[in-house]
């Protein structure tokens, strides 16, 4: 494997292909990066009730993200301590313990059985066959060493020394609030609808985590769609319009996004989902709403965005949660959720629903081109001769600004690739094995 | 026959297997349906769509046997690979149209299988009925490019009626049998 510093020259704007396609980076990047992040691993509308379960990933490992009888939220790994059997074999279900369906040890999270989560709890022929010398407090689940639940979403990092999950992503939380928060304003308010899109991809996993950091010079690609109109309000094109859009980079941290700069005062409404004038309704109300909610504070608006290294999600149209589960260098699972305001109107919830799906997702008219694009520049970065070639992200370097309002964040024009260098300067940083010390900004 | 709940869009009735003589011709439609696709003849296919279409093909997940029945797909109102009607779908058509539609150019090479044909209809009819149901199961070969190459195997559960004195697709359900989709991105019609 070649020196990081010369797989990423960020400032250059160069980045070394096999970084797309090679086996050993990738086993590299699932240790440095994956092995120390905060990784969104799920949102709490997927496991409502005491017991719950869904079944998560987080790198190349299998996780149970659960909530326990006292309505806490746990991660725990999903592979017996005993000989490593998968212990979660339905995607969500409802379980008091986890019993292992090879020997039958049994774990537990329900905080009044147990000291800690997934701790081993019920051994068969404990006092039989192990003469009860087994020491069970010390082989119950490994457990996340962090867990954050942030406005529903839950992220975990396995990293006892990572900063807090607010420090980790900075001020970035501004944009994840503009697609997490009620539209009239308020803080959260917003569900998954049900059922989790899962489907293989063979692309590297971060060329979409680098296509939704705020790549819109690509938007090219989708004139298919944009010529048939599938956006909310009719005609051609496959959104409402967004006034104002730049593209926002947080340097220090990696994440990125398209979006709006900040600002106090709620701009005009722009009339959306035109196409169903009781759906617009809503939306010119909680519009009403927002104004007299937010009042004179600061406030964003994104399109789309990257928090570092594989959670991207859309903020207003559509409004979407996606994450890239790598598996090899040369492919990757995508999962997808769909978000809405818990108390919408049926009918707004619906509009929603049936917009997403014909934009996003496999069977999306917009995405499905995308995929096209990462698995076509993935295959085509595997040959001797390509691996070895940079790929160029040299659009507008040195022209950025500062954005007072967030700290470490730049701001460019809309088209620029100021966004992907500063995500690819992150990985380097986290392949290199830098300390949090040094990786972590100080204000 | 699935075990997914299937829905109509009549009341609740009884239904019966149909005779020889209509099992035939609908077997027929199916199968000329499947060659207008593998034809590319996308436009024409959209002429045999009832304008009041609804075409979904809900998730299916991993879920305890005794709830099979409930929730191993998704139901209506939840997420699905599509749920779309007659307007998405001639979007869709326009889309292949274009030329530009990257995910389908060049044209993949398709071909619809289509068997284990069941036609139903209600227990009381007389004479030749105005509506179907019929199940199916279907194998899709999909070959892209040089060797990216996809098999969809699954269940249709769809209901026919008869629209200008043809027979339409009015209902149709997909149900894959695959939970991870293994395939990059759906870009044929089911
Ligand atoms: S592997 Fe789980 S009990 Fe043996
Ligand atoms: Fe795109």
């Amino acid at each position: 494997m070649r020196p990081i510093e010369e797989l990423v020259q960020a400032d250059q704007g160069l980045v070394r292909r096999a970084i797309f396609s090679d086996e050993d980076i990738f086993k590299q990047e699932i240790k440095q990066i994956f092995g120390r992040a905060w990784l969104f691993v799920g949102h709490e509308s997927l496991v409502p009730n005491p017991d719950d379960y869904f079944v998560s990933q987080m790198g190349t490992d299998s996780v149970i993200l659960t909530r326990n009888r006292q309505g806490q939220i746990q991660v725990l790994l999903n592979s017996c301590s005993h000989r490593g059997m998968k212990l979660c074999r339905y995607d969500h279900g409802n379980n008091r313990t986890f019993t292992c369906p090879y020997h039958g040890w049994s774990f537990s999270t329900d905080g009044q059985l147990v000291e800690r989560p997934g701790e081993l709890v019920g051994v068969p022929g404990f006092a039989k066959n192990y003469m009860g010398e087994l020491d069970k407090k010390s082989w119950g689940l490994k457990s996340v060493a962090q867990i954050h639940n942030y406005k529903g979403t839950i992220w975990a990092t396995w990293d006892p020394n990572a900063p807090p999950f607010e420090e980790y992503v900075g001020d970035m939380r501004l944009y994840l609030d503009s697609a997490l928060d009620h539209r009239d304003g308020r803080e959260g308010g917003s569900e998954v609808i049900g059922g989790v899109q899962k489907w293989r991809v063979k692309s590297n996993w971060k060329m979409p985590a680098e296509n939704f950091i705020g790549d819109l010079y690509h938007d090219i690609s989708h004139r298919s769609v944009d010529v048939v109109g599938i956006g909310p309000s009719g005609g051609r094109g496959r959104r409402d319009a967004m006034q104002g859009r730049v593209a926002i980079a947080f340097k220090d941290l990696g994440h990125g996004l398209l979006g709006n700069l900040p600002h106090y005062e709620e701009p005009d409404y722009s009339p959306m989902y035109t196409a169903y004038p009781e759906v617009e309704r809503y939306y010119r109300e909680v519009h009403e709403k927002r104004i007299q909610n937010l009042g004179n504070n600061m406030r964003v608006k994104h399109r789309v965005g990257t928090i570092f290294p594989n959670m991207s999600f859309h903020g207003w149209q559509p409004r979407t949660i996606t994450v890239f589960h790598p598996v090899s260098a040369t492919e990757m699972e995508m999962w997808r959720m769909y978000l809405v305001d818990s108390d919408a109107p049926e009918e707004v919830k619906e509009s929603a629903r049936h917009y997403f799906l014909r934009y996003s997702g496999p069977g999306g008219m917009t995405e499905s081109d995308d995929m096209e694009n990462w698995t076509g520049a993935t295959a085509a970065s595997q040959g001797d001769i390509a691996q070895d070639l940079y790929f160029n992200y040299q659009m507008g370097i040195g022209h950025t600004k500062p954005v007072p309002e967030l700290r470490g964040a730049v701001v460019s024009h809309e088209f620029t690739e100021e966004n992907a260098r500063a995500y690819y300067r992150r990985w380097a940083q986290f392949m290199q094995g830098s300390s949090w010390e040094t990786m972590t900004p100080t204000y | 026959m699935t075990n997914a709940k299937i829905e109509t869009s009549q009341p609740e009735v009884a239904y019966m297997d149909a005779g020889i003589e209509l099992w035939w011709n609908v077997q027929n439609f199916l199968f000329a349906e499947a060659d207008l696709l593998d034809r590319r003849c996308f436009n024409e296919w959209l002429e045999i769509l009832h304008p009041d279409i609804t075409y979904r093909m809900p998730l299916a997940r991993n879920i305890r046997r005794d709830q099979i029945k409930q929730s191993e797909y998704t139901q209506p109102g939840e997420t699905a690979w599509f749920d779309e009607g007659f307007q998405t779908l001639s979007q869709r058509v326009a889309q292949i149209n274009t030329g530009i539609h990257w995910a389908e150019e060049p044209a993949s090479r398709v071909s619809h299988l289509v068997s284990n044909v069941r036609v139903q209809v209600p227990a009381n009819t007389v004479g030749s009925p105005e509506e179907v149901k019929v199940h199916s199961r279907f194998l899709i070969y999909q070959n892209r490019l040089q060797t990216e190459t996809v098999l969809f195997v699954g269940k249709r559960a769809d209901v026919l009626r008869r629209h200008e004195g043809r027979w339409k697709v009015l209902e149709r359900t997909i149900y894959l049998d695959q939970n991870v989709l293994l395939a990059k991105a759906l870009t044929t019609f089911f």
